[in-house]
């Protein structure tokens, strides 16, 4: 009885003291676990200026601009700042304005990001076709209701 | 041991537990059957197309619930690699050495269709973020294991540095599961969470639960057919492995 | 027929979706037959050692 509740109690220390080691650990790598950048971080100069790191957010809708060949233009933003991304290159299906992307490269001494990498980067929903667009429709429906019932005031 | 006084402890010993796994692993391996025929009807036939991902995102049948029991196998591992450490109990020790196996295909599976998935939907077939390097991590903790108890002969020694690797391991489950919550990665956060509910269509996450507990059937019978083998291997010399109708004479 | 081979076709995600279903499908039928093989031989093993005991005891 009592080796056991010797070895239970080593085995209790031993995963305390793991416990407080990975906190630690996970403490001090912070946000170098992070596999992107948002524009506001690069607005922030906190993402590096003279290395290849990686850029992430939604693509503004309006700025998708296909130059000649396979290059493209757009604007990546995370609802507070943007910056703009240079891409020559296949994108993956789906590419889309509006939507998450992750774009690998460097920052151009224009202030224009020219990325040699683009992956999309896709939400945690799923649902058939018609439940999409009744969202949509049901969504802009909202926002009309919402300003017929601002008008009067 | 008492058997009359403890009554769990009748099944903690090889010899009850053998024929009892033989019952169970029967009985599950009928479910899993079942339940990846409906499973697999519902993945292709019942449940629509996605809005954005088209039929690609029917992979999510096989990759969630095979990520899920990755996570949950190896939990149930260290629980009984700890209770054998503890409480010296042989059976607990062979339980912990039958789900490896199994626990590293899940995770391969995930790992793989999660690979296939990624190429045409982000654009790569790999990338380092936090969840796919904490899903590879207990990969090689699977592997280390399996290697680990091979490379040992004394049974005993094997199974106490098993349960030391698996024990220090557990920290990984937490952050494979939050990863996506913690950082920024490319992996979309939880479709399923006990907090927010789902954000999949019904019929969707019906058919993806119809998988998991086919997966997760087809895990208890795998790998209580695997232990019973352990324990003839492990036991063979004793007098009820010799008397046992299947061995023949 | 259109339909099967719409069916595998899977709006131009073949490769992705059968990939996945048929290496997954390989795996859970090549894990249990090598069970049953690790069992087969186990007991193999063990009906030689109670026959080596039983002569040596006669």
């Amino acid at each position: 009885m009592k080796a056991r509740h010797k070895r239970f109690g080593f085995l209790l220390a031993g995963l305390v003291v793991l416990a407080a080691a990975a906190y630690l650990v996970f403490n001090a790598l912070g946000n170098n676990l992070s596999y992107f950048f948002s524009p506001t971080e690069v607005a922030e100069h906190k993402a590096p200026e003279n290395h290849v790191f990686r850029l992430g957010g939604l693509v503004e809708p309006g700025t998708l601009e296909r130059g000649e060949k396979l290059t493209v233009h757009f604007k990546v933003t995370d609802n507070h700042h943007t910056v703009k991304v240079a891409y020559t290159g296949i994108l993956p299906d789906l590419f889309k304005e509006g939507q998450g992307v992750i774009a690998q490269g460097r920052m151009g001494p224009d202030g224009v990001f020219v990325a040699e990498e683009v992956l999309a980067k896709h939400d945690e929903n799923y649902m058939p076709p018609e439940v999409a667009d009744a969202l949509e429709k049901g969504h802009q429906k909202g926002i009309e209701a919402m300003a017929r019932e601002n008008k009067p005031l | 041991m008492s058997g009359r006084i403890f009554n769990i402890y009748r099944f903690s010993s090889p010899a009850t537990f053998y024929p009892l796994a033989g019952k169970i692993a029967r009985i599950a391996a009928w479910i899993a059957l079942l339940l990846l025929a409906v499973g697999l009807y519902m993945s292709f036939f019942v449940a629509p197309t996605d809005y954005k991902q088209g039929e690609g995102y029917r992979i999510i049948f096989i990759h969630v619930p095979a990520a899920w029991m990755s996570m949950f196998i190896y939990l149930v591992m260290a629980f009984w690699a700890g209770i054998g450490l503890v409480f010296n109990t042989r059976l607990s020790s062979m339980m912990a050495q039958a789900l490896a196996p199994t626990g590293a295909i899940m995770t391969f599976i995930a790992l793989w269709t999660g690979a296939f998935w990624g190429k045409p939907m982000w654009g790569a077939w790999w990338v380092w973020d936090a969840r796919l390097t904490s899903e590879l991590i207990l990969f090689f903790l699977y592997i280390g294991f399996i290697a680990l108890q091979g490379a040992i002969d004394d049974n005993r020694r094997a199974d106490r540095a098993g349960a030391v690797l698996l024990l220090v391991g557990v920290v990984n489950i937490p952050i494979i599961y939050f990863s996506v919550k913690w950082w920024n990665t490319l992996h979309q956060g939880a479709s399923v969470s006990i907090k927010n509910g789902s954000s999949m269509s019904t019929i969707m996450l019906q058919a993806m639960l119809v998988m998991t507990f086919a997966f997760w059937a087809y895990s208890i019978a795998v790998s209580l057919y695997r232990v019973r083998s352990i324990i003839l291997e492990r036991e063979k010399d004793a007098r009820w492995v010799s008397e046992l109708p299947e061995v023949g004479r | 027929m259109k339909a099967l081979s719409e069916f595998f076709y899977m709006g131009g995600y073949a490769l992705y979706v059968w990939g996945s279903f048929g290496v997954t499908a390989l795996l859970m039928i090549v894990e249990p037959i090598m069970v049953h093989q690790r069992r087969k031989s186990v007991l193999q093993r063990i009906s030689r050692l109670v026959r080596i005991k039983s002569e040596q005891k006669s």
